[in-house]
């Protein structure tokens, strides 16, 4: 196994890890705001995934004018679940939570079955994206470096959004004290309806890279890298966006030096590897490695 | 000579009814809507057992499918014939050999699925909340690939097919009578009343002294045993065995039905259960005629959505209907 | 300014507030003292929009009301906007945000940019140490430097009406002394305090009105000097003689 080798696995675990890391944030800031497990974060990559394609081919929109739209478009949908299904559940126990938003998963699961068909299609980028680019013994197409450049940049974006803004100020607070920043005047409904928008967004960029790193998609196809973002965030420390990037990271890297470094008898075992460092990560380090004690919301 | 209890009496005529209908529609009532019965009484057995472990004691369990696999392989293996098994299968030596009838492989399956309820409970039910429910889903996943990639003994993800139709509606019937009968002596038991009171509220039942965590582990062991039960009994009616049967889909369906009839509630479970199998065999022709995949499950979403946020507590809630809990006339 | 009409107000189906009434005049300092559970915190919570009332109305008169208005069904998040700022039991800091950012999310209805950076400099002044500790985390302070990082806080909205709910709570008494100096000098520079206290000497010392609740219902009231020679208030509230 050379060191060329070891490299190349390395960057494919860093570009996974890019896309695990934007929704893993999402994960994250949901929870940190409201305490509960949005299930259906994972769908909305499947949306962003299918919404970039219809542009893409359908609209013949070109790449640059796609992707803030599918940004946008993942903020809609953000505040559309929001208001439709956790708003009206905000107070319930944690589990109903987490149950409703099951429930809307498979709705949207199925809503996309119903209108798409569970055929996968194939997705294809420009072709300057798919330029493969060559560095030593590393070798990527142009549209992973452009995946990894932009999920930095989105990271960065949402940080400084968060740490230097007057809104990103007020998320901190309610996502801390509910009740004392609704003294500071704080109005808690537009703050999570932004907090889902945020979230939602980069999610569907996520969908976006999906699509253009596998080359093919199906309805189905949010469900599985959903729940490994959870993980991911869980990893991190939920309710922390470093948390969720750092856990992202180390998930996307484990996963593909799982499957690359171990002999071949090993890989389809990945998913069972992925989960079992959930349960584990529960029980022995339920804060995650940067997370904070998080109190329930009654 | 003592009064017997009202309670009682309608148990027997329940009982009773349910026997005389499994007569009668054996007797006349066609392949196809004998088969329908069937997947209902199993989805009344599955409702019920996952009432067990998440209505009576709010643990929240989405492993019951695991279980179910667990329960509905070890079943297919065991009866599976010995010429076959030397055919599609490589076994260790006694278990090549051996070819076990109906009732003995149902019980060593559900058996199984209980044996690794406690073994994962151990660890697992010092969760709580939804962060249980996600460790529970993962236990899902992780049994769910090893049954696909352990092909020597599952077949992998193609299966097992050619099963022995074993599973009969007196089977099935038996088997919903026995689990609806031993949930209900658990739930008006003492210690089901402690299980009661751990879902209202674990700190006061902690400050009781019920032994929290035990209680914790029973409820899933129990209520696994029943799932297993459950998979043997449905993989010897489809006559067949995949992975794919016992997926999140069918967990979720499950706790559909629990919630909405009215997690702790068993005559809950038991409607919610037939109603729920009901009308998605109502949606199948429907969608296959439309060409509309999806819209079943789409309902499905729907309706549990709009229980949770209108009727969180379900249909019947926690209780039983008032006739069936009075004690004397 | 604010006036509080024969109130009730539940908490789930408990009965807290059985017909409360009380008013505070512009420029007072008006005390409230009762035991544990009288339902002090619940007054103060259903007149910051927290909790509402069953029955009842609260009349608010501020520079930003239109003359007397009924904000019993007004949400939390307007009061502030209408001059009443609320300085919560236990404090309420925001312990993962910055000291300057708690300060600065006091002003968070405020847009007058330099107003604002004005009185943040005037609060330092005041309270030197949130000055020298102003990037730390509101976690990392003491009990009594929270104390003062909750009311410069609620000071950075210029309030016109204060309600603090149990200031001194888990402080040391020269903390508590020092604490309650400071409450004097914003009074004498306008701004009208309620203030909620287990410690009813001090409340009585410092307050020129007292109102006393016991379980709900308004027990005693009357200038809190004369209060202080009640026999009742001693026994119940002072230690005896």
């Amino acid at each position: 196994m050379s060191g060329g080798y070891i490299a190349q696995q390395i960057v494919n675990g860093l570009i996974l890890g890019s896309m695990y890391a934007l929704v893993a944030i999402g994960f994250s800031m949901i929870y940190g705001i409201i305490r509960l497990i949005n299930f259906a974060h994972g769908e909305i990559i499947m949306i962003g995934a299918f919404l970039t394609l219809g542009l893409l081919q359908k609209l013949q929109l070109p790449f640059p004018v796609a992707a803030p739209l599918v940004l946008i478009a993942g903020a809609v949908v953000g505040i559309i679940i929001e208001k439709g299904a956790f708003r009206p559940m905000r107070g319930a126990p944690q589990v109903t939570g987490f149950i409703a938003s099951l429930g809307v998963s498979i709705m949207l699961q199925n809503l996309g079955i119903l209108l798409l068909t569970a055929q996968p299609r194939n997705f294809t980028f420009p072709d300057y994206l798919q330029a493969v680019v060559q560095i030593g013994p590393v070798s990527f197409r142009t549209i992973d470096g452009v995946i990894m450049a932009s999920a930095l940049a989105l990271m960065g974006g949402l940080l400084f959004l968060v740490h230097k803004t007057r809104l990103g100020m007020a998320m901190r607070a309610t996502a801390e004290n509910i009740d004392v920043a609704r003294l500071m005047g704080i109005n808690i409904n537009r703050t999570i309806m932004a907090t889902f928008a945020m979230g939602s967004a980069l999610a569907a960029i996520a969908g976006l890279m999906w699509g253009g790193k596998f080359g093919q998609i199906d309805p189905l196809l949010g469900f599985v890298p959903g729940l490994k973002s959870f993980v991911a965030a869980v990893i991190g420390g939920v309710g922390s966006i470093p948390g969720a990037i750092l856990g992202g990271y180390i998930l996307g890297l484990s996963e593909v030096l799982f499957v690359g470094l171990l002999p071949p008898i090993y890989s389809a075992f990945r998913d069972a590897f992925v989960f079992s460092t959930l349960i584990l990560i529960l029980l022995v380090l339920p804060n995650g490695i940067l997370g904070k004690k998080m109190e329930d919301r009654a | 000579m003592k009064r017997i209890p009202l309670h009682q009496i309608w148990y027997f005529v329940f009982v009773l009814s349910g026997a005389v209908f499994v007569f009668i529609a054996r007797s006349t009532f066609n392949e196809y809507i004998l088969s329908i019965i069937n997947f209902v009484g199993i989805y009344i057995i599955l409702a019920v057992s996952l009432n067990i472990t998440n209505g009576f004691t709010g643990l929240f369990s989405l492993g019951h499918p695991g279980f179910m696999a667990i329960g509905g392989y070890i079943t297919a293996v065991l009866t599976f014939p010995v010429a076959k098994k030397a055919m599609f299968l490589e076994l260790p030596g006694w278990l090549s050999h051996l070819a076990l009838p109906f009732l003995p492989a149902l019980l060593i399956g559900g058996a199984c699925a209980s044996l690794t309820a406690f073994v994962i409970g151990v660890p697992v039910l010092r969760l709580r909340g939804h962060y249980l429910a996600v460790a529970t889903l993962g236990f899902l996943i992780i049994i769910q690939v090893l049954i696909t990639n352990w092909e020597s003994v599952t077949r992998g993800p193609l299966g097992m097919n050619g099963l022995p139709a074993l599973t009969h509606l007196w089977w099935v019937y038996a088997w919903v009578v026995i689990t609806l009968y031993v949930s209900w002596k658990i739930k008006f038991s003492s210690y089901g009343r402690s299980m009661l009171a751990i879902r209202e509220d674990p700190l006061a039942a902690q400050c009781i002294g019920t032994r929290l965590f035990r209680t914790r582990v029973v409820s899933l062991a129990l209520g696994a045993f029943f799932a297993g039960i459950a998979g043997g009994l449905w993989a010897h009616l489809v006559t067949a065995i995949t992975p794919a049967s016992f997926s999140l889909v069918l967990a979720f369906h499950i706790v559909v039905m629990v919630v909405v009839g009215g997690s702790g509630s068993i005559s809950g479970a038991f409607v919610a259960a037939v109603l729920f199998s009901t009308v998605t065999e109502f949606f199948r022709p429907l969608e296959e005629s439309l060409d509309a995949y999806g819209i079943g499950e789409i309902f499905m979403a729907l309706v549990l959505i709009l229980i949770l946020i209108y009727r969180p507590t379900g249909i019947f809630g926690t209780r039983e209907p008032g006739f069936l809990t009075a004690k004397r006339t | 300014m604010l006036k509080i009409d024969d109130i009730h107000v539940y908490r789930g189906s408990t009965h807290v507030l059985k017909g409360v009434s009380l008013h505070v005049q512009q420029g007072e300092i008006v005390s409230l003292i009762g035991a544990n559970g009288a339902g002090k915190t619940t007054i103060l919570r259903t007149i910051s929009g927290l909790l509402r009332p069953s029955r009842g109305k609260i009349f608010l008169k501020t520079s930003k009301t239109s003359g007397e208005t009924d904000i019993r069904r007004v949400p939390a998040e307007t009061i502030t906007g209408l001059g009443v700022t609320h300085c919560p039991e236990g404090r309420g800091i925001f312990s993962r945000l910055s000291v300057k950012e708690n300060l600065m999310i006091g002003a968070y209805l405020r847009k007058d940019k330099e107003g604002i950076a004005d009185d943040y400099a005037r609060i330092c002044a005041l309270f030197p140490i949130l000055g020298s500790r102003s990037r730390q985390t509101g976690g990392s302070l003491s009990g009594g430097e929270q104390e003062m990082l909750a009311v410069g806080r609620a000071l950075m909205s210029r309030p016109e009406l204060l309600t603090l709910d149990e200031p001194s709570l888990g402080l040391g008494p020269i903390i508590v002394d020092n604490l309650f100096s400071v409450l004097a000098e914003i009074n004498r520079q306008g701004v009208t305090l309620l203030l909620v206290e287990q410690n009813a000497i001090k409340a009585l010392k410092l307050s020129h009105r007292t109102y006393v609740l016991e379980t709900g219902r308004m027990a005693l009231s009357g200038p809190s000097a004369a209060l202080i020679d009640n026999e009742k208030v001693k026994k119940a509230y002072l230690g005896g003689t």
